[in-house]
């Protein structure tokens, strides 16, 4: 079809907003990334691969490794927690069903940060439940529950597992499950008929609730920053850094555009595996 | 099948882990222990303490106008950009589709680092303005998939026949579509409003002197370590206003789609 007159004036105004502030700054960052650094903090006047070279530093692929077991550990927990989730809900009566869904949410409504913050003060080092395992000799007396990266993975959880439930139980909710009676029928044992049946027709809500909350962990900046601690840093952090205490926007774009690269993956393998029949 | 019992259970342990955290803030605002460790009888001197800090104040207000600002702005675009990707089946727009989903599918972060170095690069100086086209921008797809789900069993036949009746094609606009889709604009109107509340990643790159949103005012908060008491009661009014926020919307939703 050829894109009449009444298409283009009710695509403009979204296709044009899109296209300055989501296209343009991104393209732009990829370009900035290559400029030098102005000593003022602004971005210099030639070009240079610098910044780069420098993202092959051992410390940077560090940062990497942690982000992406942090970010893929969290993403497992949430499939493996969600998924009883799901099937519960779903099998529940239809009353029930909304009533779940909505205590799923609610959370996902509240402000992140103070979701983030009730977790730094049931974590807190002289919060109740530190004493508690101190007392019973769980944690030395200088271990502490928050600053490390476990804590960055359970708040993480914490605040991505309702994407996670979501998703899994829009797929659930269309499954037929006598197909696990047929199954179970047949002979299969209940963990073969889920593993074999159920996981496989739930397939597309697996990899939506995977994508929704891995591609944000790889860019997650404020868990990391507000229970992380030195150990707990993640690729965000160090963007952050290069912006605001640095002062190094060229810097702080070639790391961005390394991030760009590693969201980008796995959404383009998402996309040519919707495009299979 | 025989069913087991491990759904249930789980279920029940995922709900008590989200709420869990939830209310030991809402009991450690009434806690008058400064610390939250102990429980030290009932107080509202926290509440009295919120009372007194100006900036909070001004940056709720500040919230409050980038919220509306970004709402609206968000309904309008994003309630074009849905009525464009039903009404249209061209090459132009599944590259519209593509570039209305970026931005949900984009980490916060380099949202926020992309408008930055777009607004530097301009030199735009930053301040309530660039937050608030920044918030239109995520919002606007929010918008737009709600209103393209309202839209899905819109029939277009209904403006076919206004015109064939004479309407102009604003008329038709403003008198057909706009009324039959204005519950689904409305309820993306409302989840922009929240998305902007709440947001904090995004406000943080593009924040300018004089434009600290809450979330910033709160990070700033608990990054200092003080006041944690003053924040606990602060959370528990923003829960109770997520709480009517959310309630409000469940009817606006169940009104408009009784089916489901």
């Amino acid at each position: 079809m050829k894109t009449s007159r009444a298409e283009l004036k009710a695509t403009l105004p979204s296709f044009g907003w899109l296209l300055l502030f989501v296209l343009v700054p991104t393209l732009l960052v990829l370009a900035i990334a290559f400029r030098t650094t102005d000593p003022a903090g602004g971005i210099g006047n030639s070009w240079t691969l610098d910044h780069f070279r420098a993202l092959g530093h051992k410390s940077i692929a560090i940062l990497l490794w942690r982000t992406l077991w942090i970010s893929a550990l969290t993403t497992a927990l949430c499939l493996i927690l969600a998924l009883p989730v799901a099937w519960f809900t779903s099998r529940a009566p239809l009353r029930w069903r909304s009533r779940l869904l909505l205590l799923v949410i609610v959370p996902f409504w509240t402000n992140f940060l103070i979701r983030v913050f009730a977790w730094n003060q049931i974590l807190h080092s002289e919060g109740g439940l530190a004493r508690f395992l101190r007392s019973i000799n769980l944690l030395g007396e200088n271990d502490s529950l928050l600053f490390n990266s476990g804590a960055v993975v359970l708040v993480s959880v914490y605040t991505y597992l309702p994407f996670a439930i979501l998703p899994l139980y829009a797929a659930a909710e269309k499954f037929d499950f006598a197909l696990l009676d047929a199954a179970r029928d047949l002979g299969a044992s209940a963990l073969k008929s889920f593993t074999a049946v159920f996981l496989p027709g739930i397939r597309k809500g697996l990899a939506t609730a995977f994508l929704i909350v891995f591609v944000p962990m790889l860019g997650s900046y404020v868990v990391p920053d507000l229970v992380g601690g030195t150990d707990g840093q993640m690729i965000g952090n160090k963007i952050a850094q290069r912006n605001f205490a640095d002062r190094n926007l060229p810097a702080a774009s070639a790391m961005a555009a390394l991030l760009t690269l590693f969201v980008l993956t796995p959404l383009l393998l998402r996309k040519r595996e919707t495009a299979e029949p | 099948m025989k069913s087991s019992r491990l759904p249930l259970i789980t279920t029940i342990l995922v709900l008590a882990f989200f709420y869990l955290p939830i209310a030991v803030l809402v009991l450690n605002s009434f806690n008058a222990s400064r610390f939250g460790t102990t429980w030290q009888g009932f107080s509202l001197k926290w509440y009295e303490r919120l009372l007194e800090r100006d900036d909070l104040w001004i940056a709720l207000g500040n919230s409050l106008k980038i919220a509306a600002l970004a709402s609206i702005g968000a309904m309008i675009l994003g309630t074009c950009a849905a009525f464009a990707l039903k009404r249209f089946r061209t090459r132009l727009q599944t590259t519209h589709h593509a570039l209305v989903t970026v931005p949900l599918v984009l980490p916060e972060i380099l949202m926020g680092m992309s408008l930055l170095i777009l607004f530097v690069a301009i030199g735009q100086p930053l301040g309530l303005a660039t937050v608030t086209i920044a918030h239109i921008t995520f919002c606007l797809s929010y918008v737009a998939l709600v209103v393209l789900a309202r839209l899905q069993d819109f029939d277009f036949n209904v403006v076919e026949a206004a015109r064939d009746l004479g309407a102009t094609r604003t008329q038709a606009f403003f008198k057909i579509v706009l009324p039959l889709l204005a519950p689904g604009i409305l309820a993306g109107g409302l989840l922009a409003f929240t998305l902007s509340i709440d947001d904090f990643v995004v406000t943080f790159f593009v924040k300018g002197p004089g434009s600290d949103t809450l979330p910033v005012v709160i990070y700033s908060m608990i990054k200092k370590s003080r006041e944690f008491p003053v924040i606990n009661a602060l959370s528990t009014l923003l829960l109770l206003i997520t709480f009517a926020a959310v309630w409000t919307s469940q009817r606006l939703t169940t009104r408009t789609a009784p089916h489901t």
